[in-house]
């Protein structure tokens, strides 16, 4: 009994000593993991540096980024939910004005082809003037939000350490962001473990629901970012705003009611789902799937075979999937204090 | 009298050698200033007024008011009556016009002396700076520029080329809308997936109303009349009823098929 105590009083020394060296240690850039591809991501234009990172990550926390200094962009994606709007199917802006898509996750965007639900922006460095502009998110203007930043008392040294300049520029501001928001890297979850074998294991259950997955899921949602980037249409009846989706940008109409397929990555921690947070569990979300499936124009070719909509999936095997869907979770991606504001 | 005549001679002599600079050697070592100055009008004579008192006439019959027109020129080339031709290096190619801020109507450009008889450019944003890293995306293209951000679409990246808003009493009753109309011609072909493609050149012969002389030291004006009723004719006539708001939709390859026609050369200041 006392030698167990002792075992634990030295490991917890053990830990706060780690702890506390972690944060004298030297800051790591952009890292990929090993069962990671390449990422998709022009580093080459934009390199993060701690201070870049710093720099990206007040902007990101902060209020005064929206017009009347109540949003910010973590208002909308908050970390303990792996940088989703937890519970809202469509988030509220300023003036509590509502949007009309459910928040997507800040989450391996290095790793994105585009951004949004529709695919819209094709570049990360773009994409936080969508929601600064927008009317019912931030409604600010990108030139109010460089005063701002130019006015500050702490932001000037901020981008002088970070970009080596006085001068604050748009292409700064929004290079910060990225920086922070390419370092949104979540690859510590049971499933990443397994895959580089670092020694978890699957539970049967688990390794039952693996091979569901691959045979039910896995065209789509392709392991390990669990996306494959396309835009598909899953049959959900239309809604009330007819959104059409990817149509709303290419304009073709073979893309109405196509939506990109989200990773499925922390879905624990995401709900609700769909492009319009429809479903508030992934137990709905795999009904849906198995008998709620409406012939929409555009349906996905996967979701009509063999004489049926949907996928089949009995009680037996959406337990399964349920269960290895949970290893997916990374708890380390929504307590990581490098991430969290100040 | 005397000093009357004196003074008459001076402006003869002034004139004079205003004349005699016209038919000059060029040294096309030395670069020589020329703007394009972009006159915005309506039908052959008018000049366009924002909030008109009265209301303009369209081909298609329709009455409508301005209150609001801006578009994007860049890449411009310049040939000379040799045939050869001069690119404005790109970094200084791009300019938002906005009627009512007249310090925008009269890009500059700094070019080898010459006599250039033929200009051509593009009626918006090229495809390649469309998708160019944020920070080449400068002067008028920086977004973060309040008179550059209402034309720039955040949520389907990419710049709006040309933007006509008004009022017309033909504009079907829309809500909180009310009877104005909006054109918003924008879209470069898309990036990562396939767009309608918007960009339109335009290229204006000179040698009929005048080449451009230019020479190092002189100011020379190429004046353009840039008359936005075409936007509602040439290839198709366009009807406000029919079409109050084209923004991202197939309609805009329409209108956008009519801007080019907008401009014509009026005369050269050499």
């Amino acid at each position: 009994m006392f030698i167990k105590h002792w075992i634990v009083i030295v490991f917890l020394i053990a830990g706060i000593y780690a702890c506390n060296k972690e944060t004298v240690t030297q800051f790591i850039g952009f890292q990929k993991p090993s069962n990671f591809p390449s990422p998709e991501y022009h580093f080459s234009t934009n390199e993060v540096t701690e201070a870049g990172f710093a720099l990206g990550k007040k902007l990101f926390y902060d209020q005064s980024l929206s017009a009347n200094n109540t949003i910010s962009c973590a208002s909308c994606h908050i970390q303990t939910a792996a940088f989703v709007h937890p519970g809202h199917s469509v988030s509220h802006g300023i003036y509590d004005k509502l949007g009309t898509r459910n928040a997507p996750p800040i989450m391996n965007l290095a790793w994105s082809k585009s951004f949004m639900w529709d695919g819209g922006i094709f570049d990360l460095d773009l994409q936080p003037i969508a929601p600064i502009s927008n009317h019912v998110e931030m409604g600010n203007s990108m030139s109010n939000v460089l005063t701002t930043v130019k006015k500050s008392t702490t932001y000037p040294a901020m981008f002088q350490k970070a970009f080596g300049t006085t001068e604050i520029t748009s292409a700064q501001l929004l290079k910060a962001i990225s920086q922070f928001m390419v370092m949104c890297i979540s690859s510590h979850s049971k499933y990443d473990s397994v895959m580089r074998k670092e020694g978890a294991s699957f539970t049967p259950t688990e390794q039952a629901g693996y091979v569901l997955f691959q045979q039910k899921c896995a065209n789509c949602h392709q392991e390990p970012l669990f996306t494959d980037q396309s835009f598909r249409s899953n049959g959900l009846s239309v809604n009330a705003i007819n959104d059409e989706g990817h149509f709303a940008i290419s304009l073709d109409s073979s893309n109405r009611y196509q939506f990109k397929v989200p990773s499925l990555r922390n879905s624990s921690y995401t709900a609700p789902y769909m492009h319009d947070g429809r479903f508030f569990s992934i137990s709905e979300v795999l009904d849906f799937y198995n008998s709620g499936v409406s012939n929409t124009l555009n349906l996905d070719t996967t979701l009509k075979k063999n004489g049926r909509l949907g996928i089949a999936i009995s009680p037996d095997e959406k337990q399964k999937l349920m269960s290895f869907l949970k290893t997916l979770d990374d708890r380390s991606f929504l307590l990581d204090k490098k991430l969290a504001n100040d | 009298m005397k000093r009357l005549f004196l003074s008459i001679s001076v402006i003869f002599l002034f004139l004079a050698s205003c004349k005699k600079d016209s038919p000059a050697t060029f040294n096309s070592n030395v670069n020589g200033p020329l703007s394009v100055e972009f006159d915005n009008v309506v039908g052959t004579t008018a000049d366009l007024k924002l909030n008109n008192s009265s209301y303009y006439i369209n081909a298609n019959g329709d009455s409508l008011k301005v209150t609001k027109l801006k578009y994007y020129v860049s890449n411009f080339i310049f040939t000379k009556v040799d045939g050869s031709t001069y690119t404005i290096p790109q970094d200084s190619s791009y300019h938002l016009i906005i009627e009512g801020d007249s310090a925008t109507y009269d890009p500059e450009f700094s070019l080898p002396e010459g006599e250039y008889s033929k200009v051509c450019f593009v009626l918006g944003v090229d495809s390649l700076r469309n998708t160019m890293d944020v920070s080449k995306r400068t002067g008028d293209l920086d977004v973060t520029d309040s008179a550059v951000s209402d034309m720039y679409w955040s949520w389907n990246s990419g710049y709006i080329f040309y933007k006509l808003e008004g009022t017309s009493p033909q504009v079907p009753s829309m809500g909180m809308m009310g009877k104005t109309f909006m054109y918003h011609i924008g879209l470069f072909g898309g990036k990562t997936s396939p767009t309608i493609n918007n960009i339109k050149t335009v290229t204006l012969d000179l040698s009929q109303r005048g080449n451009a002389q230019v020479k190092a030291g002189k100011e020379t004006n190429i004046h353009l009349m840039v008359d936005v009723l075409k936007m509602f004719s040439g290839n198709t006539t366009i009807s406000i009823a029919a079409h109050p708001m084209v923004v991202s939709d197939a309609y805009s390859a329409t209108i956008a098929n009519n801007l080019v026609g907008m401009f014509r050369h009026d005369h050269t200041e050499n």
